[in-house]
Formats: structure tokens, sequence, C-alpha cells
């Protein structure tokens, strides 16, 4: 275990390391603005005294590192600092502060979550049995059948999917809401019928490359020789496939969901923009259009480090169901 | 909540009918080894695949019906199965064209081909010719204003269409067909130039990484690593933010800041391949030969290294253009890609979107964004098909 | 016939290319009695493996059987349905596979993939299989069989795990083993035990046996009969006695005459001649491993210097630090006298010139996207600036010289060359420089034995006629025998014998030259038994191993 566990703390330390740098890249991309936050607040025209008030306020007028340091420590504590906009507001209404970033984006980080969640639910178990199916099946009518359906959806730009699917289901066919006005203490079921649509939609999407990948790792499991020979011992297909494949298929198969988990978070931005649904990823276009950069930068952080995070469980995962590394010699 | 409850009685009557199928076959063969070793999973998608063809042949049925109410239903239906069957007749038959006029080479190709990598050729090449002659083929300019905004597609006049304007025109008066024709030029042009930028970028990059090793492979390698751990799109977002302060102030378009913010982006991922199959090709005997025959890196580079790179190189390019063809198009969707005057599929498809909801009474005014996210979805897929089959030529012979 | 076990009639086999089927087996008879060992020979692309297989009723994917029966004690495995298959196969016909690394599954001990086959056939409860299992490891001699059985495969070694399979195969005591191709992958010395250890059990539990390999010494010690193939079709089959000594094909003939070849011996060495390449003393390390340790030996002109070793000896390290691709940590390589620079890339064009290298993988060691014109030409332009019509005449001369018809390959790809072909243009890129000296990279370890020959006759004759001097590289000591001059022995970094060829030959040696030299099979059906008898029977196996 000892290397197994050397091996994990590598890992973790290098994926913290890869955060770090990846902050680093954020905070600076952010500071390549020309002129100064300040001046984008309240826009042209503004006085010099209200700049320089507002560069206080905000603690423009420190030299980067130590703002840098500064926005870190914000965003370990959860104080993701104040949104423009609402500071813009407020300000001109002369009221005092904003509404801080974490207040805008932790409801909307939940809603996200549980999309992505019902997604999950959906689309894991599906395209890991079709996958699968597809695999022991190859070259059949049904393997090609799959290999164009998956390859159409996997090409097809989200929105495309999503129109379609409003357009048969929702339109055509009134089986679901098109709209996802999901709010604070729906009852569970509304909430998941109104969350379907968009969810179905990121389901196509997934799923498609999940069960590609899925079909490839078991195709080159099942042609290891070690299978070969469990199938001329002459034991029955499902002991080969439950006790011979499967041990053998999970580092895979895990590693297949945790990169498609991953491949959501990007899938997630356009899709609730199309529904509507009050996620992270509208907010986040909202706030890159109105160049709200403190959410601009909170949002590209918490993406970022959850897109680390499940590349990084992935690894691990895969790592530790690995019987050679398990059982060191 | 009663239609999933329908699904399931349908899965278990199928289930109901394989069983039965399976054990007919079986009596009435005499026990043939097709039936007596077919797994009942088996049985069971033979049923599926039969019912579904025949869910399809009905509904194209209905899309027929005299019923106004029931036609427009299955309209989109009727349409999608004439395209599949007009798109496969079409693979077809350029297929036979293929296999008979050409190169020996050209030929060859052909007669291996799969029917589904010959409709990715077909529709490349048709997309290719609308680029070129978008300025022919569109009967208006792309930015040009007409006097009549909002007609609704369709050209009927009775349901306020315009038969001069066979897809309308939008809310400032340009024609949509000249517009989608155009998004040919734009959203294609756009993002094969931008493929070829992120190309130049990655593959020089990657192969020096793999030839000369050391520290410059380090730290390219680290550097990609880091740009990779951040998800394309919200980095694209990102940039594209930053970029649109930047634009209005220095005066260059916005649009030429995406071309190369996607392009650096997407250069991570060709660096990456370029540097596996660089790296591959390196350790060979014939490099290794070559080396201590006293040969220069810029013979090694060139004439060693990259005429075997071509292949999958190829294939990586297929992929990220289509890659790049939808970030932009989900960029333009947001609102943050291609700028208007220039027309553009993915703005279309939001500026149009509202149509999809009189697609039950109405469905050709719904036509508009559906044909242009099809338009989008229908190139990627082509060439994907194409790229699948050329990886599977490449590296399938084992399978 | 009441003791026939398995009867195959007209097997044909068709393989799947593209979108056609073609032929691979073209109708093969087989017979094998109770107890009987056949051996199934043939060089790559015989058959002998699909034949091995379409034995136990399987196909790999993309094969498939397309005529002919194969009767199995009264059941016809082609008909017989996928249940009645699953009965047989482990319980009466078991597997013994090429490879036991990747055959074993990584993800469950040895002993209960052993007792899977017992336990699901309902022959043994998986105690009783256990205590079978662990009886079938020390009746194979494997070191700790009270223990081995539960440990990862992954654990093991290759020889030990070979023989752990054969104990797999053994777990329901079986009928009939195919046995295929179990040693290809083992080093000489590991070999003798697990051929030894096979030939014992299926002695003692009276198994029939089909054992697949390509090499004739080996199946002259394992078979009671012996057939030859040649792609696809049968050559002949007779006992192994008969067919050792009187073959009757032409085919049978030749492969035969292989091991015969033998260079005449040269005259030795004058005494004070300044040798081509000289290594003197030379250490190397890869990071932190030291790999060589003072190895030092002379090459002289005109001569064969044979580096022999299993694998992990570090001969081919030699060969990298001679190149200049791995530069000595201390000691030093001379050329005709001169200290090289121990880094290539700072030897001049002309020192790169003189020293040239042939692969042992062909496939790899040529471009695969140049033509064999470019590829020759290229050197013959670099090095003596050669262009136009007077290269074109060089590489013709340098084709001829390698016995290829220049009008007809010079604008082939090395795709569209066999894999001797392949070989012999690397021979001639190595000539195009006119060098001095050649270093032989085990070239003939991935030929058949008639296409190997082939190539070790032309280095012969160019030896002759342009006067090279070869470093030849093998593990191989027929090749050795066919036309090395002096040979260096090598093991773990050392040289640990060097000297005249018929010297090596001749005891006393080392005692492990003499292991490797005793441990090459030879083609006298009761070659191994007397060198068991004269090894000692209990101190085969562990034994020898661990010495090493």
């Amino acid at each position: 275990m000892d290397t197994v566990l050397r091996i994990i703390l590598q890992r973790l330390a290098l994926g913290l390391v890869t955060l770090l740098v990846v902050s680093i890249v954020i905070f600076v991309a952010v500071n390549l603005l020309p002129g100064d936050f300040a001046e984008l607040i309240l826009g042209q025209g503004s006085t010099p005294e209200a700049v320089a008030s507002i560069r206080r306020d905000l603690g423009l007028d420190q030299p980067m590192v130590a703002r840098y340091f500064q926005w870190l420590s914000g965003m370990v504590t959860g104080d993701l600092g104040t949104s423009f906009a609402q500071l813009n507001f407020q300000t001109n209404l002369g009221g005092a502060g904003g509404v801080t970033v974490i207040e805008q984006i932790a409801p909307r980080f939940s809603n996200t979550l549980f999309l992505a969640g019902v997604t999950a639910m959906i689309a894991v178990p599906i395209s890991l049995i079709l996958g699968v199916l597809a695999a022991l099946y190859r070259n059949s009518a049904f393997d090609k059948a799959t290999n164009i359906f998956t390859l159409s959806s996997v090409s097809s730009p989200e929105f495309f999917m999503a129109y379609l699917l409003i357009l048969f289901l929702a339109v055509l066919n009134p089986i679901l809401p098109s709209l996802s006005n999901i709010y604070d203490g729906m009852a569970f079921s509304d909430r998941l019928n109104k969350s379907l649509l968009p969810a179905l939609t990121l389901t196509l999407v997934v799923m498609a490359q999940m069960m590609r990948m899925t079909r490839a790792a078991i195709i080159n499991l099942l042609a290891s020789p070690y299978i070969e020979m469990a199938r001329l011992k002459g034991i029955s297909p499902i002991r080969v496939i439950v006790r011979h494949a499967l041990p053998n298929a999970l580092a895979p198969i895990i590693t297949v969901i945790a990169l498609n988990l991953a491949y959501l978070i990007t899938g997630v931005v356009v899709v609730e923009v199309v529904f509507v649904y009050p996620g992270i990823g509208q907010l986040f276009v909202d706030s890159v259009k109105i160049r709200d950069i403190p959410v601009v930068q909170a949002c590209c952080l918490i993406f970022a480090a959850a897109y680390i995070l499940l590349n990084l469980t992935a690894d691990i995962l895969a790592i530790i169901s690995n019987p050679r590394l398990r059982h060191p010699k | 909540m009663t239609w999933w409850m329908w699904i399931i009685v349908a899965l278990v009557v199928m289930g109901g009918i394989a069983w039965a199928m399976r054990a007919v076959g079986q009596m009435a063969t005499g026990n043939a080894p097709a039936f007596r070793d077919m797994p009942f999973g088996v049985a069971y998608g033979y049923v599926i695949g039969v019912a579904f063809l025949a869910v399809v042949v009905w509904a194209y049925l209905q899309s027929m019906s005299a019923e106004t109410a029931v036609a427009n239903k299955f309209y989109f239906v009727g349409r999608a199965v004439e395209g599949v069957i007009m798109f496969s007749i079409a693979a077809y038959l350029f297929r036979m064209l293929g296999r008979a006029v050409g190169t020996y080479w050209t030929r060859k190709m052909f007669r291996s081909m799969p029917l589904t990598a010959a409709f990715g050729i077909l529709v490349m090449l048709i997309y290719a010719f609308v680029a070129i002659f978008a300025g022919l083929l569109a009967p208006y300019g792309q930015a040009e204003i007409l006097p009549f905004a909002n007609i609704v597609p369709g050209g009927n006049p009775a349901l306020g269409g315009d038969p001069n304007h066979i897809m309308g025109t939008d809310q400032i008066g340009r024609d949509i067909l000249s517009r989608l024709i155009y998004g040919a030029q734009n959203t294609v042009g756009i993002a094969f130039v931008t493929t070829l930028l992120a190309f130049f970028i990655g593959s020089s990059l990657g192969f020096l990484a793999a030839t000369l090793g050391g520290w410059l492979d380090q730290l390219l390698s680290r550097t990609v690593d880091v740009l990779m751990a951040i998800p394309s799109l919200i980095f694209a977002l990102l940039l594209m933010t930053i970029a649109s302060v930047w634009a209005p102030q220095l005066g260059i378009p916005l649009t030429y800041f995406m071309v190369l913010i996607i392009a650096v982006i997407d250069s991570t991922r060709v660096f990456r391949l370029a540097r596996a199959v660089g790296a591959n090709i390196v350790v060979m005997d014939y490099i290794e030969a070559a080396k201590l025959r006293g040969e220069g890196l810029g013979y090694l580079v060139f004439k060693e290294i990259l005429p075997n790179a071509t292949a999958p190189l190829l294939a990586e390019f297929g992929l990220r253009f289509c890659f790049v063809f939808l970030t932009i198009a989900a960029l333009s969707f947001l609102g943050v890609g291609i700028q208007p005057p220039l027309a553009d599929w993915g703005t279309m498809v939001r500026d149009s979107a509202a149509f999809i909801n009189y697609a039950a009474f109405a469905p050709t005014a719904a036509l508009p964004p559906l044909l242009a996210a099809g338009a989008i979805a229908l190139l990627t897929v082509g060439v994907n098909f194409v790229v699948d089959w050329m990886l599977q030529k490449t590296s399938g012979l084992k399978e | 016939m009441t003791d026939q076990l398995l009867k195959i009639r007209g097997l044909k086999i068709e393989g799947r290319s593209d979108e056609t089927w073609n032929p691979i087996i073209n109708g093969v008879d087989l017979d094998l009695k109770k107890g009987e060992v056949l051996g199934l020979i043939g060089e790559s692309g015989a058959g002998k493996s699909t034949i091995g297989l379409a034995a136990m009723g399987f196909t790999r994917d993309g094969v498939r059987i397309s005529e002919g029966s194969v009767v199995f004690d009264g059941v016809d495995l082609v008909t017989a349905s996928a249940k009645v298959k699953r009965g047989l196969l482990g319980k009466r016909i078991a597997y013994v596979a090429q490879s036991a690394a990747a055959s074993f599954n990584p993800a469950h001990r040895i002993i209960d993939q052993h007792t899977e086959a017992p336990t699901q056939h309902h022959v043994m409860s998986r105690a009783e299989s256990t205590a079978d299992g662990i009886e079938l490891y020390r009746k194979l001699r494997l070191p700790d069989p009270e223990n081995i059985g539960f440990r990862y495969p992954h654990q093991v070694s290759g020889g030990q795990l070979q023989r752990a399979m054969t104990a797999m195969a053994m777990s329901c005591r079986p009928d009939l083993i195919i046995f295929d191709e179990p040693t290809t992958a083992l080093d000489v010395t590991t070999q003798i035990e697990v051929l030894a250890a096979i030939r014992e059990i299926v002695e003692e539990y009276d198994t029939a046996a089909i054992y697949i390999t390509h090499d004739l010494a080996v199946v002259a010690q394992m078979a009671d009969t012996i057939k030859v193939l040649l792609r696809g079709d049968e050559v002949e089959e007779a006992d192994t006695r008969t067919m050792l000594s009187a073959p009757t094909q032409d085919y049978t003939k030749s492969l035969w005459a292989v091991r015969s070849f033998e260079r005449p011996r040269k005259p030795a060495v004058v005494s004070g001649a300044v040798p081509v390449v000289s290594v003197r003393k030379i250490q190397a390390s890869y990071g932190k491993i030291k790999v060589l340790h003072d190895v030092s030996f002379d090459i002289h002109a005109g001569r064969t210097v044979a580096v022999v070793g299993e694998s992990g000896s570090g001969k081919s390290t030699v060969a990298r630090c001679i190149t200049g691709l791995l530069p000595p940590s201390v000691g030093e390589i001379a050329f005709d006298g001169d200290v090289l620079p121990g880094d290539y890339r700072k030897r001049p064009k002309d020192q790169l010139r003189q020293a040239q290298m042939i692969y042992q993988m062909a496939d790899t060691a040529l471009n695969p996207r140049k033509t064999i014109g470019q590829i020759i030409g290229r050197p013959v332009q670099f090095y003596t600036g050669l262009t136009g019509s007077d290269r074109r005449r060089r590489v013709d001369e340098l084709l001829n010289q390698i016995e290829l018809e220049p009008s007809e390959y010079f604008n082939r790809l090395p795709s569209e060359l066999s894999g001797g072909q392949k070989q012999r243009i690397g021979i001639a890129r190595a000539l195009a420089a006119e060098p001095k000296f050649i270093i032989c990279d085990e070239v003939t370890s991935a030929l058949d034995q008639l296409v190997a020959e082939g190539i070790l006759r032309l280095l012969a004759d160019l030896q002759d006629k342009l006067g090279l001097s070869y470093m030849f590289i093998t593990h191989d000591l027929a090749t050795v025998r066919a036309i090395a001059d002096e040979v260096v022995v090598m093991k773990e970094g050392r040289v640990v014998e060097q000297g005249e060829k018929t010297a090596m030959f001749l005891p006393p040696h080392h005692a492990y030259t003499d292991l490797l030299l005793s441990s090459v099979p030879e083609m006298d059906p009761d070659w191994l038994d007397n060198l068991l008898t004269e090894r000692g029977i209990d101190n085969i196996g562990d034994a020898a191993v661990d010495k090493m």
C-alpha cells in the first residue's frame, strides 16, 4: 500500500499546484485589462474623485502581487469579493456596499450541481450498458447504428440537441416544460420535472462520448489473452464478464465517467442559457456580457477547480483499482 | 407522469415477443445453430430494432396525413426521414462515382469506403462549394437591409410569407436564406483559419519538443498542462471578456481576437498530439540510423519525422476543426463570438430561437433556427464520419 | 480405432480482411490418439496456432471455420452448441498460451485462476483443487509450491508463470492439452526447465498434446509425431525419429539443412595487428544504474565477433557505446587505433561512415514513407556526394549486391517487401556508406529460419568480398556457430568468457557458458533426456535458475 499512498499523495500535490498556477493565470489574465477596473465600473465621464474612491474600496491602489494574495486568501475563505454590477447599482443609488459574489454564486452553484447530478444519474448507467453491449456485439447492425448515432450526437452543437428536444418534447408533444424556472423551496418532483429537458440534452451530449469510450475500453479488454484463456477454460460468458473482464475494466470505466463529468462543466454553460436555467453557467455568461470581472473570475476558478478535481479523482481511482499497484512485488 | 409507464410496458411486451420469436424460430428450423445459440438479448435487440423502424414508418405516413394538425405535428419527422434517405442515396451515388472515375489511388480509396465516410466527404464538398460561391448563390447580400422586416418563413402569402424570401426576413429586414448561405463562408471560413493557426502553433512546437527534448520540452509541456486544466470554453469566455474591452480601444475587430484566442487554446491539444506522435517516431531505429549518419535537425524533422506523422495529424485536423467550429458556434450563440454584421449560424440560432414555439401550427416558421443549427451539426457530423473512418483505417487492421 | 481422441478432417479456415474472407487453412487432416504428443511445426503464417485453437472448436475474432469437422471423442466441435463446447473446454481439452504473463488475469491470484475450471466444471471442490494445485506446482518444481499460488501473476517470473499455466491446464486432468509456443518468449536456460516440466507431467498423466512451435529442436524433444505445415497446407507427417532422419519433402529437407550451415574457419589473427575496433575497459550506466562493468574486446579486420548473452546481459548496450549513442562513463573505444569521441555528435562524418549498424527489427529500421531508392540513395549521396544518375547507378549496384533486382525494387515502399527483403535493404543501407565495420544487432532473430539463413550467407559473402568486420549481437548460439570467428559471452554487464569460437565450443567452459551452451536444444530426440541425466534430474529447474 505504501507505493499507492505515495503515488496518490504525489497526484494530490500535483493537482494543488496546478490549481494554484491556474489561479495565477486567471488573475493575470484579468489584470491584462486596459486601464482600470474603477473606470470600467463607473463608465466614461466619471469624476476622478469617484474613481479614486472606488480604487480605494477595491484595493486597486495596491501592487499586483499583494492583490493576488488578497484575492487568493479571499477565495479560500469564501470571500469572493463584490460584484461590479451590484456595486455599480449600489453606488449609483448612493447605498453602501454591494451584494457579494458568493451570495450570487452559491444558490446558482447548487442548482448547477443538481442539474449535473440528474444528468449523471441518467447518462452514466445508460451509456455504460450501451457501451458494453456495443463492444460485445461489435460489428453487428446494433453496433453500427449506435456508432452513427453517437458520432452524430457527439459532433452536434449542444444548442441543436436542445432545440430538437424542445421541438419534439415541449412544442409538438407538450410533455415537458421548455423553461426551467427553478426557485428555492420548490417541490422536488417539480424541480425534477423542470430540470429534465436540460438534463436530457446534456445526457445526449455526454452519453455519446461516454459510450464510445466504454466501447473502446471493453473491446481493448476483451482482446486481451487472459479473456481468451478464460473462455478456453469453458467458463460461462457471464462469468467471463463479471469475474475476468469487470475487475480490469474498472479503471478505464472510472476514467471514462470522470472525464465526461468534467466535460459536463463546459456543456452546462450553453444548455443553461438555452433553457434559462438559473445555474452558474448562465451567471457566468451574463457576467461575461456585462464584464462583471469579479464574478467572471470567481466562476472561472470554480469551473477550473471542478475540472481539475474530477480529473484528479479519475486518476486516483484508476490507481487504486490497478491490481499491479495494489499488490506490489 | 404516465409516459414513462407506457415506455416500461412497451419494453416488457417487446421482451415477450422476442422470447416467443426465438422459441418459434428454434422449433421451425429444427434447432438450427442461428436460433439455438441466440442469446435472449440478441432476440430482444431484433424486436426493438423492428419496432423502431415501424414507428419511423408510421410517423412518416402521419406526416402526409390530410389533417393539417396531424401533418404539422409530424412535419419534422417526415422531412428528417426524407433527408436521411436522400443523403444516403446521394452518398451511395457519390461513392459509385468515386469508384468509377479518378486515379488508381482515389478509386482504391473509394472501394474500401463505408457509406458514412462517403456521406462525410460529400457534405464537405458541398459546404466548400457553398462557402466559395456564396456571393453568387445568395439572392441578397448578407448585410443588405430590405424594406420588409419580419417576413414569416415558408413563402406562403396566406401565412404572412413572401415567395421572394423563402426563409423569410429577420427583425431588421435581412434575407434569412442569404444569411444562411453566407454563414457557410463566415462560420466555416473563420473556423478553418483558426484551426490552421492552431495547427501551425501546436504542431511546430510539439515536434520541436519531441525532437529536442530537455528543458524546452519540459517548459512547453508543463505550460500546456496548466492551460489544459482550464475547460476550454470557460477559458475562451474569460479571454473574450478581456478582449471585448481591448478591441474597441485598439480598433481591431473582436473576431480577430476570437480567432487568436481559440487558436491558442486549441493549439495545446495539437501540441500534445504532435509531441506524442513525434516521440513515438523519434525512438524508431530509422531515426537512430539517420542520427548516426550525422544528419541535421532540419532533415530529421522534415524528411524523416513529418512524412510519418501526416496520417494522425490529418485525422486530428478534422477533429480539431470540428471542435473549433463548435466552440465558435457556441460563443456566437452566447453572443460573444462572431460579431454582426457578419452572418453567422450560431448568432442566427440565438436570434431566431423563439420561432420554434410556432412549430405546432406553422412548422415552416420554425425552420430558420433549426436549419442554422442543423447546418452546423451536418458539417461536424460529416467531418467526424470521415475522421472516424480514417482512424479505423490506420489502427483498425488488428481488430 | 478405439483410442482415437481427436480427428480433424478437411479443415478449412478463413480470415477476414476488409470485407472479404481469405483462406488461412486449406483442408488439413489430423489424428491424435490418447496419450500421444503431436508436434505442429511451421514458419510464421503457416497457420499452426489457428489449427491449435480450431482443435478446441474455437476461432478468434475475424476468423471462421468454413468447412470440415473437428471430432473430439465423438463430438464434432464445429457444429456442437456453445454449451456442449463449454462443457469440454477446460475440463477435457486445455490450452497453454504463448505468453503466460498476458494470459493470467492480473486481478486475481494464481491459485484462484487455477481452481476456477475444476470448480466451474464440478470436478473438484475448491479446497481439493487448491491442494491439488499445490501438488502440481511441486511436481512442476516451482519454488515454494505451498505459497507461490497465493501470489498475483505480476509477482512471479515468466518461466515460473509458464509452469503455473501448465499446472492450470492440468487442473481437471484433461485428455488433451494444446501447447501454443509455450517457451518461445523465454531465455534458453529457462526454456529447458519449462520443457522438462511439461514433458514430465504430460507423461505422468498420459495426456495427449498438440505441441505448436517453430523450433525444430524443441519439437524433437517433445513430440511422438511431427506434422510440418506451410502456408495453411500440410507438407508431411511422420514419427519424430523418421522425420528427423529421413524427411521426404524438399521443404522439410531445406528446414533441416539450415542447421548445418557453418562458415569455414579463418586463419588466426596476426599478433600485433591493429584491431579495427578496440573496446577498452568501458563502463556505462543508465541514470544511476550501472549496466556495463569493464568490458574489453577487439575486433580485427575481416573477422566476426559474436557478443552472446541473455536478455539484460548488456550486449546491446555495448553496441550503443560503440556507435556513440551512449558515451561510456569510463574507458574508451578506438577505431583503427584512434580513440573515438564518446558522443556520436562529436565524431567527424568519416568516422560515422566507417561504422554502420543493421537493426533487429527491419520494420522499424526503415522509414515506411520512403522508397527503397531513397532509403539507400540517401547515405550514398550523404557520404560520397554522388547525385543524379551516378547515385542511381550506385544504388543499383548495392541492390545487386544484396541480390534484389534493382528495376523491380527501386520504387517500392518497405511495406511492399517481405521480412527478409527488408533486412536486405537494411544491409544495403549500411553498405552504401562503404564502411569497414558493421554492427549486426540480432539481425536474424525476427526472421524465419530459412530466411535467416539466407541473410547469414549473404553477410558471410559480403565479408569475404569487401573485407568487412562484423560485431554480431545475438542470443542464438546456432547463429554464433554459423558465422562467428570469435565469441564474447556476457552476463549482467560483464564479459564472462571470450576467445576463438572453436575453443569456446569445446570444454572446459566457464560455468555460465556451459549452462548457456548446453541449454540450446539440439535436433536429437534424446538430447533433453541426456541433458537431464547429465545435470542430475533433481538439479534442473530452480537450482539452475537460482544460481543465476
